[in-house]
Order: structure tokens, then sequence, then C-alpha cells
């Protein structure tokens, strides 16, 4: 048993008698590096440890939870927070569905999410590769005229979750990451484009990919026009699908759903969208970034069909939404990091690959337009309505090639109408960071506001 | 109570600081902070999980040349403060080691403004006004189908002292009461938000103010359900005062920023003294309105919160400054440095952003534009400070018809590019108030004001799907 595992299970120690207790601890050490202009222009590594604890009171009608957070380890912080989380129980109203994971039978799977490179590869390799970053991207192409920032970050973090109600789990990831930003330049005219890699250790990073996204999404942008308001078909690359699923994903929560906050909600079985839409959850696909053994309750993950076909499946629960819905967890609890409280929601998204490359999309659409970025997304798009309406950049498809880049453009459609009017799914699955991978897509229907 | 007495002593400070300097770096700043924040919600009529979350620590950092080195720390003993140090300065290699001495001010403490301080108020209380708030959204009609009600408070004490000796201690509280509505009509769901935050303690909080946000986010969710798609393409947009802000925000206020400026990654840069914008725009940023959400007595670099007159008249007068970009300047900071939290390295932050009142008459100016939108409320925005393409997000608004105000439209975003928009400008009027918001960049957030008086452009894109 793991040295964080037990520490945790100590604290259990610590619940009164009527109580349950949940513990979650994690730590983790962290490496940023930014390089600008062939220096380091930041540097930063730092080490440290969390602690979230929660209580739970039973009483006639149900339980009361309350939580308390603390950004160390230390003796005191950890009885300030069990104080806290106590008093915190006490205001809670009494909720015969509010209850802590138990073990369900479901065992976790073997991951292989932690590489030790992370922490053996030394400072100086990793400061080289941001500056080499920079160098690549400043001489890939010469209409780059500024490198904003190019980035190096790794992390490795273990954590452990253990409750009174007998949950158990332990974590240990790593992930390395290298980003940048270029801005290229005609004339009066800037653009930008931003490149990145990911993987679990230095050594999996690709800086060529990195650094050739963004000159390309840089330089392609420029001269850029605003296209005249029209109504069709919208492509979507692997970036900006995988923003859609994860707004579509936050509908089929099973907290939204009883909570009356999708638009999803009373509709299991119905067919919801096209039938070349087949949706996932799959934080068991080792593949996938975002993959765990367990959810934030301890939890085994599990594969979950979301979209059968078109058909909607099922929605995504942690514990206490399964327990309102009147159905079991589906190992989906989310918490945002270790102060927040569990609540359901996907965590490893990925919709079957369709059979076309990206180009062939592009042939097969004919005409319409290439989305590569939007901007505005927590601004103009609704979980709960489904409006949606986002600015984007990207290329006119004419004549089944990219044709002239486009900016302050939106397009817009409703969440619902857009998951009915997909026409095309890509085969090109990108492993994005995050919680959503993705490929190419093409929607109808979608109005393109401009000119 | 000796605020800093609490976090570092000062001869600990000091040590760290030569500490810090003795590698031959040309700047160090230790940042210490204590953090307590509450939170609660009311969903579904019922109190959840109430939270508490207390977060100590302290960043170092220490700039050698063009490079900080930034580390921080939960230990807040004298040895993991000279850790934190020694791995902060580990980035200037002379290597020489030991410690060069510097010379710190007396401190200076801004004691916090709250007159009731978060902390000493009964948890009870804070749920009398949840459950207040959603009593009266449902009240206000049957087809409010969910109130969400979300409360919080922090109460942020740091100390921050530098190698040019600045030492200060400040006490930030700030309260948080947002009302969320959701009305289920024929054509589905629609949302309405009332958000109110200040920095200020509990005594902000009146349940007359409650009541109104709770009554104004259930009539935004009200009125729009039968809201019908907004139109697309260019329109006058006329955006009623308050949250009409964030077009400032994002049309100019991030690439006034002189982090953007320096790299030139702002459309903004080499333009002070050009004129950017329509002669009725005259735009401040802020930090020393008092109990505005983004409101600051020192900055998180030890800066006392300043005014800045950013675009006067349409004319660029100057960006906003953070220690590190005004002394490669050779100038001041305006006390626009802030960082999420320790943990985090300061940045050029907005804090409050206005636009100064005109003079036109709100009403008049609704009279007088035949066809457009009216924004009574927008909900954040996004921009490219590079390009100067800037989005905001509509989340109550309205067709204008003949100078009238009629149908209310679904959510969309409006999209422009920053000096263009700048310069449509065309009426501004008297009646002036603020919004509080919540600022990202590079994963930080931090509390930011904005503000104007109703204000018309004479066009922008508007994102909706009608023609």
């Amino acid at each position: 048993m793991s040295e964080l595992l037990e520490r945790a299970q100590a604290l259990l120690e610590r619940a009164h008698g009527g109580e349950e207790m949940e513990v979650f601890i994690s730590r983790g050490v962290e490496t940023e590096i930014q390089a600008y202009q062939g220096e380091v222009e930041n540097l930063s590594s730092s080490s440290s440890a969390e602690i979230g604890i929660r209580i739970l009171i039973d009483g006639p009608q149900g339980a009361r939870v309350g939580s308390a957070y603390a950004g160390s380890l230390d003796e005191e912080a950890i009885v300030e927070a069990i104080t806290n989380a106590r008093d915190n129980a006490r205001y809670a109203t009494e909720d015969e569905f509010v209850a802590f994971a138990r073990p369900d039978g479901v065992s976790a799977v073997t991951l292989s999410l932690s590489d030790p490179r992370v922490s053996t590869t030394s400072m100086d390799e990793k400061v080289a590769l941001a500056i080499e970053l920079e160098a690549m991207v400043r001489g890939g192409d010469q209409r780059i005229r500024q490198v904003d920032s190019a980035n190096y970050s790794d992390y490795v973090a273990d954590a452990a979750i253990v409750t009174t109600t007998g949950i158990a789990a332990t974590l240990e990831r790593s992930g390395a990451y290298v980003s940048v930003e270029a801005i290229a330049s005609e004339g009066d005219e800037d653009q930008t484009g931003w490149g990145l890699s990911v993987g679990r250790a230095p050594g999996d990073l690709s800086l060529e990919k990195a650094s050739s996204d963004a000159i390309r999404r840089a330089t392609r942008m420029l001269g850029a026009v605003k296209a005249p308001s029209s109504k069709g078909i919208a492509v979507f690359d692997p970036r900006t699908a995988a923003t859609l699923w994860s707004l579509m994903g936050s509908a089929l929560s099973g907290d939204a759903v009883v909570r009356g906050r999708s638009f999803f909600a009373g509709r299991l079985g119905e067919l919801v969208a096209s039938p070349l839409v087949t949706l996932i959850d799959d934080p068991t696909d080792p593949r996938h970034f975002a993959a765990s053994p367990f959810d934030s309750e301890g939890l085994a993950s599990r594969r979950n069909e979301l979209i059968t076909e078109g058909q909607l499946q099922r929605f995504v629960y942690d514990t206490v939404s399964g327990r309102r819905a009147g159905t079991a967890s589906t190992g989906n609890a989310v918490r945002g990091g270790v102060s927040g409280s569990p609540s359901a929601g996907c965590r490893a998204l990925q919709l079957v690959p369709g059979e076309y490359d990206q180009d062939e999309i592009f042939r097969r659409v004919g005409n319409g337009v290439f989305v590569e970025s939007l901007t505005g997304v927590h601004s103009g798009v609704n979980p709960i309505s489904g409006d949606f309406s986002v600015g984007i950049t990207g290329l006119m498809i004419r004549d089944g090639v990219l044709a002239e880049p486009i900016r302050e453009v939106t397009i817009a459609s409703t969440l619902q109408r857009m998951l009915l009017d997909v026409v095309y799914v890509g085969n090109d699955v990108e492993w994005l960071p995050g919680t959503t991978a993705a490929q190419t897509l093409a929607i109808d229907a979608i109005s393109l506001s401009g000119s | 109570m000796n605020m800093s007495d609490t976090l570092v002593a000062r001869d600990v400070v000091q040590r760290v600081l030569n500490e810090s300097m003795g590698r031959g770096a040309h700047f160090a700043e230790v940042f210490v902070e204590d953090r307590a924040n509450a939170s609660a919600s009311l969903d579904q009529r019922r109190i959840q999980e109430l939270s508490s979350a207390r977060a100590r620590g302290a960043g170092v950092r220490v700039v050698v040349g063009e490079t900080t080195g930034f580390a921080h720390t939960a230990d807040l003993s004298e040895s993991g403060l000279l850790t934190a140090a020694r791995a902060a300065a580990a980035v200037a290699r002379e290597g020489r080691g030991g410690v060069r001495e510097v010379d710190l001010e007396n401190l200076r403490e801004y004691p916090s403004r709250a007159q009731v301080s978060p902390s000493s108020v009964e948890k009870s209380a804070k749920i009398e006004l949840m459950m207040r708030a959603d009593e009266v959204a449902r009240s206000r009609d049957d087809a409010i189908s969910q109130v969400q009600v979300g409360m919080s408070d922090s109460t942020r004490r740091f100390l921050v002292a530098n190698s040019e000796g600045i030492f200060a201690a400040d006490e930030q509280v700030r309260t948080r009461f947002a009302v969320s509505c959701v009305a289920n009509g024929d054509g589905g769901m629609q949302t309405g938000y009332r958000p109110l935050a200040a920095t200020r303690g509990f005594e902000f909080l009146s349940i007359d103010s409650i009541e109104e946000a709770a009554l104004g986010a259930a009539q935004q969710a009200l009125t729009k359900l039968s809201a019908r798609p907004a139109p697309s393409g260019d329109l006058p947009v006329v955006l009623a005062g308050g949250s009409g802000g964030i077009l400032f925000h994002e049309a100019c206020g991030h690439g006034l920023e002189a982090d953007a400026v320096m790299k030139q990654a702002s459309v903004y840069a080499g333009k002070v003294g050009e004129l950017v914008a329509s002669p009725l725009v005259t735009l401040v940023d802020d930090g020393t309105m008092m109990g505005e959400w983004g409101y600051l007595a020192i900055d998180d670099e030890g800066r006392p919160g300043a005014r800045n007159v950013l675009i006067e008249n349409g004319v660029l007068t100057d960006y906003m400054w953070d220690y590190l970009r005004a002394r490669k300047q050779g100038r001041a900071s305006s006390g626009n440095g802030r960082r999420q939290s320790y943990a985090h390295l300061p940045m050029v932050r907005m804090t409050n952003t206005y636009l100064l009142a005109g003079d036109a008459d709100a009403d008049e100016i609704v009279a007088q534009t035949p066809r457009g939108v009216y924004v009574a409320q927008l909900g954040g925005g996004q921009v490219n400070t590079a390009t100067g393409d800037f989005v905001f997000g509509a989340t109550a608004a309205f067709m204008i018809e003949n100078g009238r105000i009629t149908t209310p439209l679904r959510d969309c975003n409006l999209i422009g590019n920053g000096p263009e928009i700048l310069k449509r400008v065309d009426a501004v009027a008297t009646d002036f108030s603020t919004t509080p918001g919540t600022c990202g960049k590079d994963g930080q957030q931090v509390a930011v004001g904005c503000g104007q008086a109703t204000m018309r452009l004479s066009g922008i894109t508007i994102g909706g799907t009608a023609a």
C-alpha cells in the first residue's frame, strides 16, 4: 500500500461516531518554463500538497455533507479542515440522496500513467526544449514576426481518495506539454496560431508538430477577410470539434439532467443525433490523455456508451446524481481539484471514427467553412437552452478544397440541431489534452454571420 | 491585530530576500499569502454542501537579466522560505552564493475596509439570504423551474517585500452572491443570471439587493422564453450601462496591458498619442474605486492602486504596467501587477476598467436608433490581442425597432475588431454603472470590475441565426 494511501486512511480514524468521512490528498511537483528571444523568460518549479475533507452526517430526512480544503498537509491545517468540514455539514439540508460512494464491485483497470522520465530529465534539458521550440517557430517561416510565448511544462502527481464507506483508491500520473503561439505578419496585418504537443514525459513531445502547427495556423490566416453571411456546412478541425463534444458532454451530465438543466432530459432512447454519431466516454482507454483507473470519488472507471448511432443511450452519473435518478454511479464523478465537490461529468469522450480523412471531407462538402479556432465559447454557448453562437477563424472551402482565410465572423445554431445535422465524421482522431479526443467533423445548417 | 505578525516576521523576510539576491540577482520579491474562502450554494430548494478553504504559502521571485525564477511553498517557516528562495535563485547561473543586504521600508499596512468580516457572520445568516433569494425568484412565476443561489466570500491577507525596499501588507475581503434561474416554456428552457459582488464585507448584502437580484434573474429567464433567434450581420447596437463595459475590457483593455504591448503582441503597440477611438471614448482603469470588485489598496507587488487614464477623448494616453514591464521602460508601475495566488507569478492585469459617462440621455439614444439591437446584459468575452478581434456574449438582448425596444432575443455573441469598433462609439449617456466579473489570463483568474453608461455602436456584427 502506498505511503499516501496509508496517510489518508490514518486520518479516517478521526471521524466521530455517526459520521462518514472522505479524505482526498493530492501531491505534485510542477515545472513551467517560458522561453523568449532565446532566453528563459520564466522558470518555475515547485511542489505542493493539498487535502480535501468531506464529512457526512446522517439524519431522519437524509444525509448532510460539509467540506473543507487545506493547501498543506500540516497537522494544524488538517485539524482546521476537519473542524470546518464538520461544522459545515450542520448547515446543509438533509437529503435522502446524499451519500458517499461505496465499493460497487467493478474492478479498476491497470493503467501506466506516470512516466519516471519527467523526474529524471534534467532542468537544462527541459529548458532546451522550450528554447528550441521558440527557435523552430521563429526560423520556420520568414513571415513569423514574433513568438509570444514558447512554453514547456510538466508535472508528476499522486493522489489518494479514501472513505469510511470502504473506498480506497490511489492514482499516480505525469504529464508533459509544449505549446507555442506564433504571430505571422504581412504588411500591417498580424495573424496568430498556436501549436501544442502533449505526452506523459518530455520524450513523448514532438516539437516538430507543435511548431509546424503554430506556423501553419498563423501564416495561412494572412490575408483573412470578413466573409459574407451565409448558411451551410461548417467543418470543424479536431481541436474545435473537441470543444463541441465537451459542450455536448456537459448536457449529458446526470447532474444537469436530474436538476432539470439539460436539453437531453427525458429523451433517453430517442434519436437525438445523426446516425453517424456514436459517442463514448471511456477513461479506461490508455490512448486518452485523461485516462485514469478511478473517478473523483474513487470508483473504478468504466466505458459508457452515451449515444449509439444517434440514439441517446445513457447519462453519466456520480453517486449522488445516480441515486437521485434511481440508478447507480457510472464512475463519472469529476471535481474541480481537491477543493471541489464531486459532480457528474464526462471524463474521456471520444466519437467513434468515421471513414474519411480531412481532405476527403473537404471534397465531399464542396463548399462551406473550415473552422480552426473558436472564441467566446463561455459567453456565447448556453448548455441549458442549447443556444450556440461563437466567433471563429478559419478558411472557406470552395470546390472541395481550402480557399481564402476568414476572420471576424461568427457561426451559430443550437447544440440540439448541430447533433442532428452532423454530416461527416473524420477518421483522423487526435488524442488531445483535456477530457475530449476528437476528429474532423462536418455539421450542416450552420449560420455564418459576417459582412 | 498586527496583520504582518501572523504571516512572516520582518527579519525573516529580510533574510529570505538577502538570500534571494545573493547569486547576483537584479530583483527579488517575497509574497506571503493567507487566504480563507467560504462558499455555499442552494439548488433545488436545498442548501448543498458548504465548503471552506484555507491556503497559506509564499512565492519567491528572483529576476536575473531577462529571466525570472520562481518557486512557491506552503511551508512558511524560515527554512521553507529559504528553500524556495534558493530554488527561485537557481536561475542565476553566476553561482556566487552568499547574501546581499536589502533595505526594507517601514511596513505599510492597509487594514481591511470591510465592516463586517465574513468569518464573523453566522452561517445560518448567509443561508437565510440564500433561501430568501430562492423564494423570491420562484414567486415571480410558475414557469421558473430551477433556482440556484451561490454565495462566497474570501479574506486574503498578504505581505509583499522586495529587494527595492517595498514592504507592505494588505487584507482584501470580497463577497459575492449570485442567482441563476431556469424558466421552462413551450420552446425549451431559458436562463437568467444576476451577480452581486464587491470588495467589501457582509455589510454589502442587504435583503433588498438580493431580492432585486433574484427577481432580475427570474425576469431575465422568463423574458427569454419568448425570445427569437438573434439577427446575423451588422447592426447598430445599444449597450445598457454596467455590463457593457466588458466591451472595453475585451476590445482594448487586454491590448493595453504592457506585457502584450512589449512583446508587440497587441494592436495598440506603438500607438500612444494616436487617435485610437471615437472622441467620445475616455477609458480609465481605476484600482482606487473603493468597494468595487476590482478595487485594491495595493496591487500584489505592493504598489498602491491607482487611477490610470488609458484613452482620453479617443487618444491613447498610456498602457497598464506591472513592476517588471515598467522597469524595462524605466518608469513606475501603474499598480496593475496582480496574481491569482502566492503560487502564481504576477502579471499586468486590469482592476476596474470603465468608460467615463457622456452627456446623452439613455432613452434618447434608443429613441434615435431606427433599427438595431439593445443589449441589456453582457456575459463575458474573449480577445486575440495581436489581431484585435474580440467577441462578447449577450445574455439579455432585444430588438430595437423604430426607436423602441421590442422583441427579446436568444443568447448570441457579437464580434468585432477592437480598433475599428472603438471608432464606432457614437453616443454615450450619463447613466454610469458597474458590473463585477472574473478575468482569466494565462490560466490565472482575478476579480475585475467593468463599467460604462448606456452607449451606442454605429455597427457591429451580431452572431445570430436569423436573416
